[in-house]
């Protein structure tokens, strides 16, 4: 029995409880990026940066919070600062729209016109991030690591092995599962959320019904800019913050957006955990866990490993690969690409 | 016409020869350093370093009955091999150079070994290459290096994490040629001494996300978990993510691990953990260190020291021989470098070609204890750190 729980609490501590928080991180990031493939029909390579930027400008308030003396507790002073990030991130996204986006959306540019267009705000923004923070790491989290650690678990338990579970890690899920349920509320019951839907499904119906495009489009950058702040500050909690990493999110996050479905809120979620887990499931080396299930005969002398964890990225592009074989627009009904 | 070509030609050849035999022209030593390209912050010291010891044996005018010696620098741009390679090849054409002090990347001192100094027999010493392979590189006789390879710092971190009594280590390594170097060296020393790596994982830099890592490692378990890989990069986060979900509580850290922001940055949790990085606490340092700040170069660079080994080891060598063709010195590079006779610290290379011209023995220490082993290249002082209390302290030197 306490070799089944020992398992139980390996896995958990070690593929379930990481994989959940990446998940979760993962699904908000690809979230933003769906939306604006929905709405604004564009693959918004400007993602990573603007949650690099997001969580900059989170992290310069929450100094300037610290400063004053003004601290939440055991939670970070980061989830204070973040309604101001989210604001400041929402007006650069709609400056951005104004100087750059609109211009090309008069036009009618093709999409991929669109897609090398965010490349150019991407390197932007960069820029920017780096100017302002500077290339190094930064570490803001503050207020109680642990809810439970390693050690204390093994104390309390009398188990030999130790899960800890971290307050960002809990904070993460929380507050996408928060997040996630405003987004759905606000696009299917209040109004300016199902003319953004109508907007998505069908433009000149949309404009036909009198829907105005230039307010859909800016509450979008909006919801956007809440989204990818809210991502890259649980990101930046849980691990820590730097632009160049932020920058390399990109990747997992369209792997997601694109596994799940582009332009589909439900996928966007199921695919950021889905990409999450592979990375950790397939690349896990099973002996610890099967040392404790199995009879001590059968146990395994190697490290019962699918996969050297060297292939975990091959792992998410291989999934994306399948996916996009056998079911084009993503697991959920997406838009294809 | 012909006749006069001939004549000419005749006239050069003699005196040529004449110049050659009564010493008339300065020696060139080559340095070959990549002034421009990723390492361009360190290399004018490094240069610096080098014409150091070249300009105390002009002042001496003691070496070779007062024959001054010019340092010739060159380009090797650290990465590009071809320009590399076409700039030794002016240092030993054109310019007609004795010995090259150089160069500094693994990569392009390998290109330039293979295709000029090999072809043309011109010996090499390299202040700053560590790559394990250059140890096996064909080369004639003609390479020395008084900076470690990374081979030997597999060993020596092999050796402090057995006298700590630990017999089974998880390891993991930044995936480059540094991080796979030191990793495959580690292990094979540390299996050799009857010890146990449960896994040897590669972790890619800069990546988003390291549970995989860290619970492919914890399974396969260990006593400490050693972490061939950079501060600011994903070592970091391996050790970050090991200490988050409790898999390891020490951490063994070899030199590209060590700093002080990781120690600012994890806090309590590194408290334990030890490693090595190169580092000697001679005479020598401290009197290179004063000869450098005179004369406007940063002592505390990275492989200073070592440039001046290099240059000096080669003046010394050519001394010793009464020659400056590299069939007759490289032989007695390693004779210099090591006991027994006189030590030899820096500022005291005039003192060194005196005993040199008595025919007495000399041990050249110099700026880092430099103390060659076959095939060529230097022992390397290691020194061993512990983290106590959010500083790095040394604890002993190997």
């Amino acid at each position: 029995m306490t070799d089944i729980l020992n398992a139980i609490v390996a896995l958990s501590n070690f593929v379930l409880i990481p994989g959940a928080a990446y998940g979760a991180q993962l699904a908000l990031g690809a979230l933003g990026v769906t939306l604006i493939y929905g709405i604004l029909r564009f693959s918004n390579f400007a993602h990573g940066d603007t949650m690099a930027f997001g969580t900059m400008a989170t992290i310069l308030v929450t100094w300037g919070l610290q400063s004053m003396g003004i601290s939440f507790g055991f939670l970070p002073t980061a989830l204070i600062a973040l309604p101001v990030g989210i604001a400041i991130t929402g007006l650069l996204l709609l400056g951005t729209d104004r100087a750059v986006y609109r211009f090309y959306r008069k036009q009618k540019a093709a999409p991929v016109v669109l897609v090398i267009v965010s490349i150019g705000v991407m390197f932007v923004m960069n820029g920017l991030v780096r100017f302002i923070i500077g290339v190094g790491d930064v570490n803001f989290a503050d207020g109680a690591r642990f809810v439970i650690n390693a050690r204390q678990f093994r104390e309390m338990t009398g188990l030999d092995e130790g899960l800890a579970i971290r307050s960002t890690t809990l904070i993460t899920l929380i507050t996408a599962a928060i997040a996630v349920a405003l987004l759905f509320w606000f696009l299917n019951k209040t109004r300016t959320g199902k003319s953004m839907r109508a907007f998505s499904d069908n433009e000149d119906l949309a404009l036909l019904s009198g829907i105005n495009p230039e307010r859909v489009v800016a509450v979008t950058w909006l919801i956007v800019a809440a989204l990818a702040t809210t991502a890259g500050v649980l990101y930046g909690l849980d691990k820590s913050f730097k632009a160049f990493t932020y920058f390399q999110l990109l990747l997992p996050i369209f792997a997601a957006a694109i596994v799940g479905g582009l332009g589909n809120p439900l996928g966007a979620i199921a695919g950021g955990f889905v990409i999450a887990f592979s990375e950790v499931l397939v690349t896990y080396a099973w002996k610890k866990v099967l040392e404790y299930l199995l009879p001590e005969n059968l146990e395994p002398s190697s490290l019962v490993q699918l996969l050297s964890t060297d292939y975990k990225f091959a792992v998410s592009f291989a999934i994306l690969i399948i996916v996009l074989l056998f079911k084009p627009t993503g697991l959920f009904k997406g838009q294809s690409v | 016409m012909k006749k006069l070509l001939l004549a000419s030609a005749a006239t050069a050849l003699v005196a040529g020869t004449a110049m050659a035999e009564s010493h008339m022209g300065p020696v060139k030593i080559g340095i070959i350093l990549g002034f421009t390209g990723p390492l361009e912050s360190i290399t004018p010291d490094m240069a610096g370093g080098a014409e150091l010891a070249i300009n105390e044996v002009n002042e001496s005018g003691a070496f070779m009955d007062g024959t001054q010696i010019e340092a010739v620098r060159a380009d090797s741009t650290c990465i590009d091999s071809a320009a590399a390679t076409a700039a030794a090849e002016r240092l030993v054409t054109t310019d007609g150079v004795a010995g090259i002090m150089g160069a500094d990347c693994s990569g392009v001192t390998g290109a330039i070994l293979q295709n000029v100094a090999r072809a043309n027999g011109v010996v090499m010493i390299s202040p700053s290459a560590t790559s394990p392979a250059l140890s096996e590189a064909e080369d004639d006789g003609m390479f020395f290096r008084t900076a470690p390879s990374d081979a030997r710092q597999g060993e020596i971190m092999s050796q402090v994490i057995m006298d700590r009594g630990i017999s089974e280590v998880a390891l993991t390594y930044t995936n480059n040629d540094y991080g796979k170097g030191l990793a495959d060296s580690f292990q094979k020393a540390f299996e050799a001494a009857g010890g146990t790596v449960t896994i040897s994982a590669a972790h890619e830099d800069g990546k988003a996300d390291y549970s995989a890592e860290v619970a492919s490692l914890a399974s396969a378990g260990g006593e400490v978990l050693v972490v061939a890989g950079y501060t600011d990069q994903g070592g970091k986060g391996i050790i970050q993510a090991s200490l988050d979900s409790g898999a390891f509580d020490t951490f063994v850290l070899p030199d590209g691990m060590i700093g002080q922001q990781i120690v600012d940055d994890l806090g309590d949790g590194l408290t334990g953990s030890f490693g090595q990085l190169p580092g000697s606490d001679s005479e020598g340092s401290a009197i290179f260190q004063e000869m450098a700040t005179e004369a406007g170069i940063n002592p505390t660079g990275i492989y200073t020291g070592e440039s001046y080994d290099a240059a000096a080891l080669m003046i010394l060598a050519m001394a010793k021989a009464g020659s400056t063709s590299a069939a007759d010195y490289a032989g007695e590079i390693m004779d210099i470098a090591n006991a027994p006779g006189e030590q030899i610290l820096p500022g005291e290379l005039a003192k060194a070609l005196e005993l040199i011209e008595a025919g007495e023995e000399i041990d050249y220490v110099g700026a880092t204890a430099v103390e060659l082993i076959e095939p060529g290249e230097s022992a390397g002082t290691f020194k061993e750190i512990e983290i106590r209390d959010g500083a790095i302290e040394t604890v002993g030197f190997r």
